[in-house]
């Protein structure tokens, strides 16, 4: 960590120098991929330290985009071309369960794995989630584990839902991060079915109803919604989200299987203010 | 010295805001210094005359001893809005006491061209609670030119008219120092009014200067019951300035601040903390152009509004609030008379920016929810230029008029975050847009002995108001609902027919009016069902639409007797009406209304008894948030007297407005807020010549 902080210090410093160089040939490009993310822990063991990187500051219930690099520590190199795999896994009173999570791929040759990762929920004081990290390089196996602290985002807004559907089955919608703006917003959200406590697949071809709406306005809504639908390229729903003002706004949602028949949700009327999914964002 | 003095409270015209008790007292000052060096010039009094062909009206508002027709208004201190409402031709919608909105032929704001001395100023207002008749005072003013429907293209494209509020001036009279000081107060709201002028003219140069005050009360209306937040405070300071350059050629300048504050809206959930203007020109007069050309006239002017609403005195909302309001206006015109044989040419170069910017921002119930914030007026750019040209031709014994106005408009959403808000409406919405505006107009004046017949046809159009296209969840307490523009209408067009019939010999005059309005793509809002209300309590929301077309007509009656030479009788009579091609009632459009008046003056004593009233609404239309208005009549009575006092003169009136305290609404009360009662009022002015 010390290294790496002065390795960055002196990356910096050097860029910062030729910046202001009239050289303004390439040089620098050595520096960290990585620089504009926040390392949110590093794994060690067997001689590597596995950084974990993501845009946001902390692990947050809900999607979070990770990147992630295997620093040997012997050499002071990033590894390149290894096989990367992650299990995080929730360590409860009963039970432990554990995540959708994406594949772990690198992207480029700059030796940076990405993936994503969906916590249902938080840690707390009993319960807590641990990441283990399984990576293969040059034929030898390892693998690698730390307890993460999993909070609520800092607004504390709900961004995923776990839910059981009224086809018995257990679900896990998550919202994926937006800046929300007074417009019409492209919307997007993933959704899982729980298979096992360990196992988790996308669904496809489902359907996710939205209505927003602002309790503290009497529940305005807006025009011009889309309702999410599923993408094949990119294999999450979207849709279009208008947002007429700038505050609180609760998404509620309804999903829908493959025959338009409501796993879970209820449309929102007069006498029914909200529904039992939904997403929260306040800006 | 003079100079030094008229100079001295001139420059204290733009710190009146902050310390207007200083201020006033400065002026007073220099008034009674003033006393002292006035000249002993007979006072002239202004005749402007008025084209016989135009039809329309002029109010006259002007200070006693400037016209001696001040002396016909009831209530000589009242509001400009009173003094338009007095006018056969003017409606005033009501949303308080306060900044009425004038209508002329069934049409308010958007419809009309409201001007100060042909000057544009927009409201910042998205609630329509300041008109621009509301940031002038009949202190400034010497009269309101209205004319009706495409008579009116001259101050700019209208479809309804135009009311063009003219500026009291000295106009180089040689006056030397004269002014006066005037106070009045009023029974039902307790209302206090004060005001001064002192000006000084001679062939040369002159300065004119003006201030009043208003603070009224909440008004009782009639039976007794007060009506909350119909207060106001209002204040207004104004200079003139002429130079003459050389013989023919004149370089003036006009200066208007108008400030109210703490002004109740009782027809609405939020009361305006602050209305405030500063209206300034510079305009340049030439006798001669080109050698034949004449009396060419160029104007550039400049105003700045700002509107405040504010919600904190009233105890129960359902959220607080702000909403703040901005319209800058820069403009121009330049207009020239050309005479040849039988041809009386008028031309026109106009042209005017004008930007407009609102903003709501709600503050939750829930104190760590963040405020709600948005772009109501996305700051809308709007250039607009213009030619307008009139010919009048003379025949023996009768008149043509041919205008026509040509212009072009185009808006500008400039604020980013305001555009992505109505493109969740109109995804394909572009920032900008083009209208043409065109207008043209024959009118025809024939003169038979007695008879005088006046008729016309035209056609006019006018772009849709920032509001109508572009506004954003704009509240209408009227008929509840939510209002969202839209920004792909068309222009609005009307097709006119006017005919006027008068009568006159040595005792009767019978005017006899009627015009037709033929609307096509008629602006008005519609309920859109899909759409979700914003405003809490709203019934829905409406999106301005084109009607396929629309029909209005107004017909009235004006009659004048002279009993005797001191003694005149007046009656009016008005009809009208307003449907939609579907035979739907439009909002807006009075019931039969009639007034009557008995007005005696002998030398310097006064007095009058007039009457006024409607019938019960008949035509109206709940859709829009109407309901049937009761029939009513009110009596009111004045008496006035001048006194000489050396080369001065002191003029008094008392009245009662009201006489039976009878309560009543009219259709063009916002939520049937009742009227004020029974209301003495006193107005002592005292002139120094």
């Amino acid at each position: 960590m010390k290294t790496f902080k002065l390795l960055l210090a002196i990356i910096i410093i050097t860029s910062s120098f030729f910046s202001c160089s009239d050289d303004n040939d390439d040089v620098i490009m050595d520096e960290n991929p990585l620089a504009e993310f926040t390392m949110l822990t590093t794994l060690t063991a067997n001689s590597h330290a596995i950084e974990i990187y993501a845009e946001q500051d902390q692990f947050t219930v809900g999607y979070n985009e990770l990147s992630l690099r295997i620093k040997d520590n012997d050499t002071n190199s990033y590894i390149s071309g290894a096989e990367v795999s992650w299990m995080p896994l929730m360590h409860m009173a009963e039970m432990q369960h554990s995540c959708p999570r994406s594949s772990v791929l690198q992207g480029g040759d700059d030796a940076v794995y990405t993936g994503f990762v969906i916590f249902q929920m938080a840690g707390n004081e009993t319960e807590y989630w641990e990441m283990t990290i399984n990576y293969t390089i040059g034929g030898v196996e390892y693998s690698a584990s730390k307890e993460l602290e999993v909070n609520m985002p800092s607004d504390n807004k709900r961004r995923v839902n776990v839910f059981t559907g009224s086809d018995d089955s257990r679900y896990i919608l998550a919202m994926m991060p937006m800046e929300p703006e007074v417009a019409v917003n492209d919307f997007s959200a993933m959704l899982y079915k729980m298979d096992s406590m360990k196992a988790f697949s996308p669904v496809r071809d489902y359907g996710i109803l939205i209505d927003p709406r602002m309790p503290s306005m009497g529940n305005h809504t807006s025009p011009n919604n889309v309702d999410l639908t599923y993408d094949e390229v990119s294999t999450m729903y979207t849709g279009k989200l208008s947002l007429t003002m700038t505050g609180y706004w609760v998404v509620n949602l309804q999903v829908l299987n493959a025959t338009s028949e409501v796993l879970k949700g209820e449309e929102v009327t007069d006498e029914n203010e909200a529904s039992s999914l939904f997403f929260e964002m306040e800006f | 010295m003079r100079i030094v003095i008229g100079g001295g409270s001139h420059c204290q015209m733009p710190t009146f805001q902050k310390r207007f008790p200083y201020s006033i007292g400065i002026l007073f000052y220099a008034l009674f210094m003033a006393i002292g060096y006035s000249q002993d010039v007979k006072v002239e009094t202004i005749s402007d005359s008025i084209l016989l062909i135009n039809l329309g009206e002029v109010i006259v508002i002007s200070s006693f001893n400037k016209a001696l027709e001040h002396n016909a208004q009831n209530k000589p201190l009242s509001t400009l809005d009173e003094y338009l409402e007095s006018s056969s031709v003017v409606n005033m919608i009501k949303r308080g006491a306060y900044a009425w909105e004038p209508v002329l032929n069934d049409m308010s704001s958007e419809r009309l061209s409201v001007t100060i001395d042909g000057m544009r100023v927009f409201g910042a207002c998205t609630d329509k609670m300041d008109p621009v008749t509301s940031y002038v005072d009949v202190s400034n003013l010497s009269e309101a030119h209205v004319t009706s429907g495409q008579q009116g293209a001259e101050q700019g494209s209208t479809i309804g008219g135009a009311i063009d509020l003219k500026l009291e001036k000295s106009n180089f009279k040689p006056k030397g120092w004269y002014g006066s000081v005037e106070a009045g107060g009023e029974s039902s709201n307790a209302a206090r009014i004060f005001g001064g002028e002192l000006n000084y003219s001679n062939s040369e140069f002159y300065l004119d200067t003006d201030i009043i005050y208003r603070k009224a009360d909440n008004y009782t209306a009639g039976g007794g019951g007060e009506i909350e937040y119909s207060q106001f405070e209002k204040y207004n300071v104004s200079a003139n300035v002429g130079f003459r350059v050389s013989d023919d050629r004149k370089l003036t300048a006009t200066f208007i601040f108008d400030e109210a504050r703490d002004v109740g809206y009782p027809a609405l959930p939020m009361d305006v903390s602050l209305a405030q203007a500063y209206i300034g020109s510079v305009g340049w007069f030439q006798d001669t152009l080109f050698g034949s050309f004449t009396d060419w006239e160029t104007k550039l002017y400049a105003n700045k509004v700002t509107h405040v609403m504010d919600d904190s005195k009233r105890p129960d909302v359902p959220i607080r609030m702000d909403m703040p309001g901005w319209s800058d206006t820069y403009g121009y015109f330049s207009r020239v008379n050309l005479r040849q044989g039988a041809h009386r040419l008028l031309l026109k170069l106009d042209g005017y920016y004008n930007r407009s910017l609102a903003e709501m921002t709600m503050y939750p119930n829930d104190p760590d929810e963040s405020p709600m914030f948005m772009l109501t007026w996305p700051d809308i750019r709007t250039l607009n230029s213009a030619i307008y040209a009139e010919d009048v031709i003379d025949f023996k014994g009768s008149s043509l008029k041919l205008s026509t106005r040509l212009a072009v408009q185009n808006s500008n959403v400039a604020d980013e975050f305001g555009l992505s808000s109505l493109r969740i409406f109109y995804p394909d919405m572009s920032r900008h847009k083009t209208r043409f505006l065109k207008s043209v107009a024959l009118q025809y004046n024939t003169d038979m002995g007695a008879y005088q017949f006046n008729g016309g046809i035209s056609y006019g159009d006018r772009a849709p108001s920032v509001s109508e296209a572009f506004g954003f969840y704009l509240f209408n307490s009227f008929d509840n609902h939510d209002y969202i523009g839209n920004p792909n209408l068309e222009n609005e067009k009307a097709l006119e027919a006017n005919a006027k019939i008068s009568f006159k010999d040595e005792k009767l005059t019978i005017d006899l009016e009627g015009n037709y309005f033929y609307m096509i793509d008629y602006i008005i809002g519609e309920v859109d069902p899909t759409l979700s209300a914003m405003t809490i309590g709203a019934d829905g929301v409406k999106i301005y639409k084109n009607l396929d077309h629309a029909h209005l007509y107004n017909i009235s009656c004006n009659a004048e007797y002279d009993i005797l030479p001191e003694l005149k009788w007046t009656g009016v009579l008005t009809y009208h009406r307003g449907v939609d091609g579907d035979g739907r009632n439009l909002p807006f459009i009075s019931p039969l209304a009639y007034g009557s008046s008995i007005r005696y003056v002998d030398g310097k004593f006064s007095g009058s008894i007039s009457m006024r009233g409607a019938g019960k609404q008949v035509d109206y239309n709940p859709d829009f948030g109407e309901d049937q208005t009761d029939a009513y009549t009110v009596f009111s009575l004045s008496l006035g007297r001048t006194f000489s006092i050396n080369s001065n003169e002191l003029y008094l009136k008392l009245g009662v407005e009201n006489v039976f305290d009878e309560y009543y609404s009219t259709y063009t009360d916002w939520k049937n807020i009742p009227r004020m009662g029974r209301n003495f009022f006193m107005t002592v002015s005292y002139s120094i010549n």
